[in-house]
């Protein structure tokens, strides 16, 4: 069931969680809800499942407009953040609950519960009370129950935010596995960017009632539409200058960027991601900026490295992959050279701090 | 290791087992920060879509609402003061003052009320201390104890120290041989005040210093504290509204006392009658406007429990709110 | 575990709080107990059931059951209404409402015996319309269910209130998405959540009937096998210096008390199971 989201606005008290936001959700795909919080990826996914009522626009589900449908006619399945499971039923009674209100036979209900039980890993556990499952088997327990009535749409709010590391990480894969098998359009939000990406075929980038940007995402990594998906998606370094004739100028040291061959002179910020940086001995050409080593990291998959400019007396961050780091064998102390192998420029009228 | 045994549990908080009656103070007794915390989180939440009642409905039963408190308290506590004025202050005055019994039953109500909040105190203090920050074997147990006061009938109280104190009692003929009255004296009265609301404080204290752990206490004892400088300076600051909480409760139930001392007192007018006793007393006599006069001080003094109890409630959640916003802005 | 032995020689004052505890626990509670046991044992078993067993006896124990178990009954009734109301609702008036609730545990309970004795008279304010309905609560076993449920009727409140608060919103809003009505919400996901609550409530309700004696003398006409009380009895046997059979009686009610707390009890350890 694809989901076309037109021109919605809500507004609690004061403060504006949408504004005027559309988005289409093709149907059968995965899509991740991102950004930080008070971004109103929440309230979206909120309003969609019909828990909040928008103050204007409209929801349509597969061309039927359920705007003014209540929550429970709407067939969505919604996993809450801290999963709301009924705390005095049985796992298995909390998974029954949707055909139980439905009347649905007793006989049907068991095999269902039964086929969801085995689809999430939790056959044997039907017994069990909420209070008796550690973190991640509620969360399936909460799946579970929300696919049981069969939805046209399944909504997850952070649904990994409660857990600890390791739990998330099993648990992204499964859903990306559970949703292949299942083909229910679903939308996830989410405040992590990692797992946005690892997740989800479609990620939309939200911040301050707005979206900010939406594609796949390596789109999305790849060309961010502004400086804020740039910063949100990972580490950034953040360089102010001028730009002019195709040359970024930054206290004595330019950079090129050929995007722009104007000759009138304006301020502009660069950016640059750690791993998009090369460090050598010796200079590459005018663009290489002498730095000098403050900090090495090696632990983990990729070695980042804090650098300061004396030209600017500001830091850097690169990364760089083990391999990279061993050929250099930098140390502290060390002077060597910084050639950025791709810089963004965003001009301030697209983005104002 | 033995992880069974009671003595192998961790330090810090402690965990109470529940027991047998501990239950019975909850109702009472309900450890005020987290109340206040969550009344406004869930009025907030319930204004969602989903947990709308239609208006009809909500105008009905909060109609309901107060028809009951209406018609259960409210149209009372009028009566009472309607009653007691009927002859205008002057005759209210003249009701309470004029007569030498009913002013003695306020002396003795006022001084008997007091003494027992107080030996409550210490009591209270020195239970939650022990229960809260030490693990012994039968800990439980003692837990359990302090609240058989809340499952025994007053009367049944004043009936218990007869047994042991009147005239046939087990210490009847010591007593009387040493010229110490207890039972239908003033030393009855206290006991029995004192029985029937042992638990309030205690009860009060023991979830609340709980849930603030001894982590600052053995700090402070770290530092060199000494038991005198802990205890004003960490433990009772810490706990002082919680303790003003249980105090307010022990002195409104110490006052209002009726069947143990009813048993205790023998109800001799101008000697062991309480203000209770003495509502009675009167009532008796078909001397209402005496006896409304008496139970109108009485009322007062209930209401300015309630409005005491819910001044300190709204303060500590007002404290709440503040402090849950310092936390929240950086 | 050495660790927490130490701990606990870290605090001072075990030694001293504890034996204080233990002295006043001893000297207050522990020895009119073993008083009271001590005084029924004097009685032989058929002495002791020939005292607890008079039909007078009987006729104050199911009266007094009967009673306390009618006005429990209600409040359970009133104390959800009650409970639902302040905390689902925001409307003027709101915080008196809450504040008035506990006003049953402030005043002094013969002054509420007094104040509805005096209103359900023939003359009094409720009596005027009451008794022309052929209604007449005062001096009857009606006006004692209606006094007991005034005196218990903070009980339920105060219990079923902070479960009702801690209900997370998303709970009701689950049951919603898997489209339950709001009826079905109600029936299926909130009264089961609050049914050890009520409970609770209705034992603590029931206990405090059990054992209230100031407010019913004032109200009932305290007549042997019609409105007398177990309370009112064992005050009457004393009155007569019996006082092995006022503690006979004493024990009966002592019993029933402890009975209903101790299923409560078993009722919240039941329930501990789904409540973490």
């Amino acid at each position: 069931m694809s989901i076309r989201i037109r021109n919605i606005t809500k507004q609690f008290g004061d403060f504006t969680a949408l504004k005027n936001v559309s988005l289409d959700v093709p149907s059968g795909s995965l899509l991740a809800l991102l950004g930080p919080s008070g971004s109103g990826k929440t309230t979206l996914l909120r309003i969609i499942a019909g828990l909040e009522q928008a103050d204007a626009g409209s929801i349509l589900v597969e061309d039927e407009d359920v705007s003014q449908q209540s929550a429970r006619d709407r067939e969505v399945g919604f996993v809450f953040q801290h999963y709301a499971l009924f705390k005095q039923m049985s796992v298995f009674e909390n998974v029954a609950f949707g055909m139980r209100v439905r009347h649905v036979a007793a006989a049907e209900v068991r095999t269902r519960v039964n086929e969801l039980l085995h689809l999430v890993r939790l056959e044997g556990l039907g017994n069990r009370y909420p209070s008796e499952l550690s973190g991640g088997q509620r969360q399936r327990v909460a799946l579970a129950r929300a696919l049981a009535v069969k939805p046209r749409l399944l909504l997850l709010d952070e649904p990994f935010g409660a857990l600890d590391a390791k739990v998330r990480q099993e648990l992204r894969t499964w859903l990306r596995n559970l949703h292949e098998e299942m083909q229910v359009t679903t939308v996830f939000v989410t405040h992590d960017q990692e797992e946005a990406f690892e997740v989800a075929d479609q990620v939309v980038v939200m911040r301050q009632g707005n979206i900010e940007q939406s594609g796949t995402p390596q789109d999305v990594f790849d060309h961010p539409a502004t400086p804020f998906v740039m910063d949100f998606l990972g580490h950034v370094n953040v360089f102010h200058g001028r730009l002019e004739s195709g040359q970024m100028h930054m206290s004595g040291f330019a950079m090129e960027y050929p995007e722009y061959q104007q000759t009138q002179s304006r301020d502009a910020t660069a950016y640059v991601r750690p791993h998009e940086v090369e460090l050598n001995r010796t200079p590459q050409g005018e663009t290489s900026l002498p730095v000098r080593v403050v900090h090495v990291n090696p632990a983990g998959p990729v070695t980042r490295v804090r650098l300061l400019s004396d030209v600017f007396g500001a830091a850097l961050n690169v990364d760089l992959s083990p391999g990279r780091y061993h050929e250099l064998a930098l140390r502290p102390g060390d002077q060597v050279f910084a050639t950025p192998k791709r810089v963004r420029v965003f001009l301030p009228e697209d983005y104002a701090i | 290791m033995h992880p069974s045994h009671p003595w192998n549990k961790v330090s810090g908080p402690l965990e109470v087992t529940d027991s047998t009656l501990n239950i019975a103070c909850q109702a009472k007794i309900s450890p005020l920060a987290p109340r206040a915390a969550s009344t406004l989180r869930t009025r907030k939440s319930a204004g969602g879509l989903v947990a709308d009642e239609p208006l009809w409905l909500r105008v009905l039963l909060i109609g309901s609402a107060f028809t009951v408190i209406g018609l259960l308290i409210l149209i009372p506590l009028v009566y009472v003061f309607v009653q007691a004025l009927a002859d205008g202050w002057s005759g209210l005055i003249k009701n309470l003052w004029n007569d030498p019994d009913t002013r003695h039953s306020i002396w003795l109500t006022l001084s008997v009320a007091p003494l027992a909040v107080a030996l409550n105190t210490v009591f209270g203090l020195a239970a939650a201390w022990t229960i809260t920050r030490f693990q012994f074997p039968g800990r439980t147990l003692l837990t359990t104890l302090l609240d058989v006061p809340f499952a025994i009938s007053p009367v049944v109280v004043g009936l218990m120290f007869v047994l042991l104190f009147g005239m046939q009692g087990y210490f009847g003929p010591l007593l009387r041989d040493h010229g110490i009255k207890v039972i239908f004296a003033w030393p009855g009265l206290l006991l029995a005040t004192t029985f029937v609301t042992l638990p309030f404080v205690a009860r009060e204290l023991i979830p609340l210093m709980e849930s603030l752990g001894a982590e600052e206490e053995i700090a402070a004892v770290s530092l060199g504290a000494n038991p005198w400088q802990l205890f004003w300076r960490i433990t009772l600051p810490n706990i002082k509204w919680g303790l003003v909480y249980g105090l307010i409760q022990c002195h409104a139930r110490a006052i209002g006392e009726f069947g143990a001392v009813y048993v205790v007192s023998g109800h001799i007018a101008g000697q062991t009658d309480t203000m209770p006793l003495r509502v009675e007393k009167l009532f008796q006599e078909y001397n209402n406007p005496g006896s409304y006069a008496v139970a109108s001080v009485l009322t007062l003094m209930a209401l300015l429990t309630l409005l005491g109890k819910s001044l300190l409630e709204r303060f500590l959640e007002r404290q709440m709110a503040a402090a849950q916003q310092e936390a929240q802005s950086p | 575990m050495w660790f927490s032995k130490k701990t606990q020689r870290v605090l001072p004052g075990f030694k001293t709080s504890l034996g204080y505890t233990l002295t006043v626990l001893t000297l207050l509670l522990l020895l009119p107990l073993a008083a009271c046991l001590f005084k029924a044992a004097a009685l032989s078993p058929a002495q002791f059931f020939a005292a607890v067993g008079t039909r007078r006896a009987i006729a104050t124990y199911v009266l007094s059951f009967g009673a306390s178990f009618v006005a429990a009954v209600i409040n359970v009734g009133i104390g959800l209404l009650l409970a639902w109301v302040l905390v689902r609702y925001e409307f003027w008036g709101r915080r008196l409402l809450d504040s008035l609730i506990d006003l049953p545990f402030a005043l002094p309970t013969s002054v509420a015996g007094l104040v509805f004795s005096s209103l359900l008279v023939k003359k009094g304010w409720y009596g005027q319309l009451l008794v022309p309905l052929g209604i007449s609560a005062a001096y009857s076993r009606l006006g004692i269910v209606i006094v007991l449920v005034f005196v218990g009727l903070p009980f339920v409140v105060r219990t079923v209130q902070p479960v009702l608060e801690s209900l997370e919103g998303d709970t009701e809003e689950a049951a919603a998405m898997l489209g339950a009505s709001r009826w079905q919400t109600l029936w299926r996901v909130l009264l089961p959540a609050l049914r050890p609550s009520l409970m609770t409530g209705f034992a603590l309700s029931f206990a405090r009937g059990l054992g209230e004696y100031g407010s019913v003398v004032f109200i009932s006409a305290n007549i042997p096998y019609k409105t007398e009380i177990a309370p009112v009895l064992i005050v009457a046997q004393l009155e007569e210096f019996k006082y092995a059979e006022a503690t006979a009686i004493a024990l009966v009610l002592m019993a029933m008390s402890l009975v209903s707390l101790a299923f409560v009890n078993w009722l919240e350890r039941r329930s501990r199971r789904y409540a973490p």
